[in-house]
């Protein structure tokens, strides 16, 4: 067990690692001067040269990266250009919208789509299973901004339920805070959820095909006591796979999301740098993205060893 | 009155009938066996009384259970049967338990489900059922999984959970086919115990007529989801008045008629007689241990300790012992396909221990494998043309299209298949058949030795015979070697000259295959020769009881 833990401990952080040099490559890659990109052509060359020095610039690569990565381990991220004020505190500001919204946008997929995978497992080939399976593929095909445009136009033009956008920050309140959030997360889930369901459904199928599965039946356990208590747990370790791998789609569309909802988080911060072409913030964000989901999959594999017994005791 | 009453069963799955006009009766106390080839319908009679047959089946018939109408029952009233008044063991130890959940919650769950006792309560019974079926506390807490037991114990827990609740009716659906013969004797004593202790009906179901002569006091031979017999064991069997019976039998006795060419007296040094073909000197293969911590390993495993032996060619030699005991470990180390630890094998005089693949490709060419199973050693996709020629990559010269063609046809005409064959794929084989195919694939290359892992368990009697013919046809015919692995002594004693008794990773005993089978002089041998089921004596202990 801990040697399994001590392994996939390494790959995370040899991934970490690995990734930081591609993202911190890609600087370098990009043709032309860094600091007269983020200026413009109008800029002038001392104006430039200020930069690049701001920027390090002039400093030797290896030098140049082994500084921006201690800088990010002390999460001294550097100054963005655009904002003249230090990385870390945009993201401090813009972390607490990201983060609760992509936590409540997994548990909504979750919880939707490992109920909905049940109901079909259960009932395959007939009509519920047909229904809610031709429901997940729509899920699985519609753009989750689509999503998010009929919830406002449902929930929020129509009902008046909930805002149809913008943030008004936790200090007013968790309530009105959440339930500004409500339909960002609902529409960051239903893609998720679908793929999540049609994974459940087939992983339950194949588990139930088991041998184990009959012994359960021939003890006397109803097919629904059989479903929950012997199926679930043994069909979740791919169920978990997929959510670890879809984490990182869920990042992805919360910059799309945030932008349909106008969330200040971390997406909407991501793509501002873009069009701005602030890359020191795109830079740094980008590796905290990176960060999240390889620590999202570390908890995967953790988990893989809570739910099967088999790689707790092998090697 | 009959505990459990089958009258006049027709099953059909799908529009496909499966059985018809099946009557079968269990007592209590009475143990019933059911006999019967692969797609006979003996599980699918064994489902139909649980009731957990796939959703298209359509039974019609009679099936009364303890007074209840099992057929016309709710799905309610038969999950109150199920694991309450009729349990089920099933064939697979390794697949039947729940890898994730502890063997004790799989024998308190279904006490606590039909019992409604509180879960300390059910433990407790739980605990006293699998010391019953010989599972201590102390080795075998309630917090085990079942990955860590063997299959034999695995088998146990399945019994457990089974009979937690004191059945009226058990069903035994081949509950021994997976085991060796010690653990098969083992769990049959169980079964017997258990059927004595609560006066529970025994339904066992089983290929083998010798298991179910020992066990059963009636017999229902099913063929073709018809009973084609059904009757006192020991009459059934002894008169064998029905010619399937008869047939039966006859298949599960059967030994080939062979010319002992290469029989040699038990200690006289076979290196005289001829030269060798194989040589395997103080060959061992230590396995290292588990990881217990980052730095620290526990001891290695010896899977083969210090074995020599040699044989010659045409020589066919049978390697026995219980599962776990070395005999596939040795196999893989004779085929070159892992390395030993220390010792040396030399085939035809040339050293192939820890060679190269380069250097190895003249030796495999002269010695080939066929596995247990027939349906899983083929890739489904191919053709069988490819599939039986897969060996000729290691000859000297590629053959072109046409001779490989030529071979091929040659090889599945000597394993009794037609060359018009070459065009199928392996799904539109029987299991005899496929077995066929793989025996062509093996002497294809015309090889000196073949080594076969336990080559018939997976076949039906009649279709064993008919693959152990063909055994002992090509060794007369090619001359070829055999290393025969197995746990089967029947198997060792229709088709081999010498036998090697192997345990814990050693050869404890070896001699002449019927010298040692008759008079084994190890406590490993003998304890194999007492397990293993027979039919002849079985018959006759049955007739010496009744008289």
């Amino acid at each position: 067990m801990t040697a399994y833990l001590l392994k996939r401990l390494a790959i995370a952080v040899a991934t970490l690692v690995l990734a930081s040099m591609v993202v911190f490559a890609v600087l370098e890659i990009i043709p032309g001067d860094p600091a007269r990109l983020m200026l413009g052509m109008n800029a002038s060359a001392e104006q430039v040269e200020l930069l690049r020095n701001q920027m390090g610039l002039n400093t030797p690569l290896a030098l140049r990266y082994l500084h921006w990565a201690s800088g990010l381990l002390s999460l001294d991220f550097g100054r963005s250009y655009t904002y003249s004020v230090p990385v870390i505190d945009l993201v401090r500001e813009r972390v607490v919208v990201s983060l609760p919204l992509a936590l409540i946008a997994l548990a909504l997929s979750t919880l939707i789509a490992i109920p909905v995978g049940l109901f079909s497992a259960g009932r395959r080939g007939r009509a519920g299973d047909t229904i809610a399976m031709g429901a997940a593929q729509l899920g699985v095909a519609v753009p989750n901004f689509w999503f998010a445009l009929m919830l406002i136009y449902l929930f929020a033009v129509w009902l008046r339920l909930v805002p149809s956008g913008g943030f008004p920050g936790w200090s007013v309140g968790v309530w009105p805070a959440l339930k500004a959030l409500v339909l960002p997360a609902i529409a960051l889930a239903l893609p998720q959820a679908a793929i999540l369901a049609r994974v459940t459904r087939s992983a339950l199928i194949e588990v139930l095909n088991e041998d184990y599965i009959r012994t359960a039946r021939a003890k006397g356990l109803p097919y629904r006591a059989v479903l929950w208590r012997h199926a679930l747990r043994n069909a979740m370790i791919p169920v978990l796979t997929i959510l670890g791998l879809q984490f990182a789609f869920l990042l992805a569309g919360t910059i799309i999301i945030e932008n349909v909802f106008y969330l200040p988080g971390l997406g909407r911060l991501v793509f501002q740098a873009i069009t701005q072409r602030d890359l020191i913030v795109v830079e740094s964000v980008v590796m905290l993205l990176v960060a999240a989901v390889i620590i999202v999959n570390l908890l995967v594999d953790l988990s893989y060893a809570i739910v099967d017994p088999r790689l707790r005791s092998r090697q | 009155m009959s505990l459990l009453e089958i009258g006049n069963l027709s099953l059909s799955i799908g529009g496909t009938p499966i059985l018809r006009n099946i009557e079968l009766s269990v007592s209590p106390g009475e143990v019933m066996g059911l006999v019967g080839e692969s797609g006979s319908g003996k599980s699918m009679t064994a489902l139909t009384i649980m009731q957990l047959l796939p959703w298209v089946a359509r039974a019609t018939g009679r099936v009364t259970f303890d007074g209840v109408d099992i057929l016309a029952a709710s799905e309610d009233q038969m999950c109150a049967l199920r694991g309450d008044d009729i349990g089920m063991v099933f064939q697979e130890p390794m697949t039947a338990l729940n890898p994730v959940k502890t063997i004790g919650e799989q024998v308190a769950e279904g006490i606590r489900w039909h019992t409604r006792a509180s879960r300390a309560d059910a433990e407790e019974r739980a605990r006293k059922m699998l010391d019953r079926v010989g599972l201590p506390s102390a080795q075998f807490p309630l917090s085990r999984y079942p990955h860590e037991l063997s299959g034999g114990q695995r088998q146990r827990v399945v019994i457990a959970i089974a009979c937690a609740l004191k059945p009226k009716l058990l069903i035994a659906d081949e509950p021994t086919t997976a085991l060796d013969v010690v653990l098969q004797a083992q769990i049959l004593d169980l079964l017997r115990d258990l059927v004595a202790e609560n006066r529970m009906g025994l339904l066992l179901i089983s290929h083998d007529l010798a298991v179910v002569t020992e066990m059963a006091d009636r017999i229902t031979i099913l063929r073709h989801g018809e009973v084609m017999e059904a009757g006192d064991t020991a009459r059934t069997l002894s008169e064998q008045l029905h010619p399937y019976t008869r047939q039966l039998a006859q298949a599960s006795m059967h030994v080939p008629a062979r010319a002992k060419t290469y029989e040699v007296g038990q200690g006289k040094p076979l290196l005289q007689v001829a030269k060798p073909l194989l040589q395997v000197e103080r060959v061992t293969r230590d396995y290292p241990g588990r990881r217990t911590s980052l730095f620290k390993r526990s001891a290695p495993t010896r899977a083969v300790d210090n074995v020599s032996f040699s044989m010659i060619s045409g020589q066919s030699v049978a390697l026995v012992g219980r599962s776990g005991c070395g005999k596939s470990t040795l196999a893989r180390l004779v085929l070159a396909l892992d390395e030993p630890t220390s010792g040396a094998i030399r085939f035809r005089g040339q050293d192939i221990a820890g060679k190269s693949e380069a250097d190895l490709k003249s030796a495999r060419r002269d010695m080939q494998v066929v596995f247990q199973d027939p349906y899983g050693s083929f890739d489904p996709r191919q053709k069988v043309e490819r599939l039986v020629a897969e060996p000729l990559h290691v000859l000297e010269r590629k053959p072109d299209s046409a001779e490989r063609r030529e071979m091929v046809a040659k090889a599945l005409h000597e394993v009794g298949l037609s060359p018009r064959d070459m065009d199928k794929y392996p799904h539109e084989f029987s299991g005899g058949q496929r077995q066929r195919l793989s025996i062509a694939r093996a002497i294809i290359t015309r090889p000196k030795l073949v080594v076969a892992d336990e080559p018939v368990s997976a076949l039906d009697v009649s279709i064993r015979a008919q693959i152990l013919d063909l055994f002992a046809g090509l060794n007369q015919k090619l001359g070829i070697a055999y290393l025969f692995i197995t746990h089967d002594l029947t198997v060792a004693r229709a088709i081999t000259d010498e036998v090697m008794v192997m345990h814990d990773g050693r050869i404890v005993e070896r001699g002449k295959t019927s010298e040692v089978l008759d008079h084994p002089q190890s406590e490993a041998a003998r304890a194999l020769v007492t397990a293993a089921p027979d039919l002849h004596r079985a018959i006759a202990r049955r007739l010496r009881e009744q008289e």
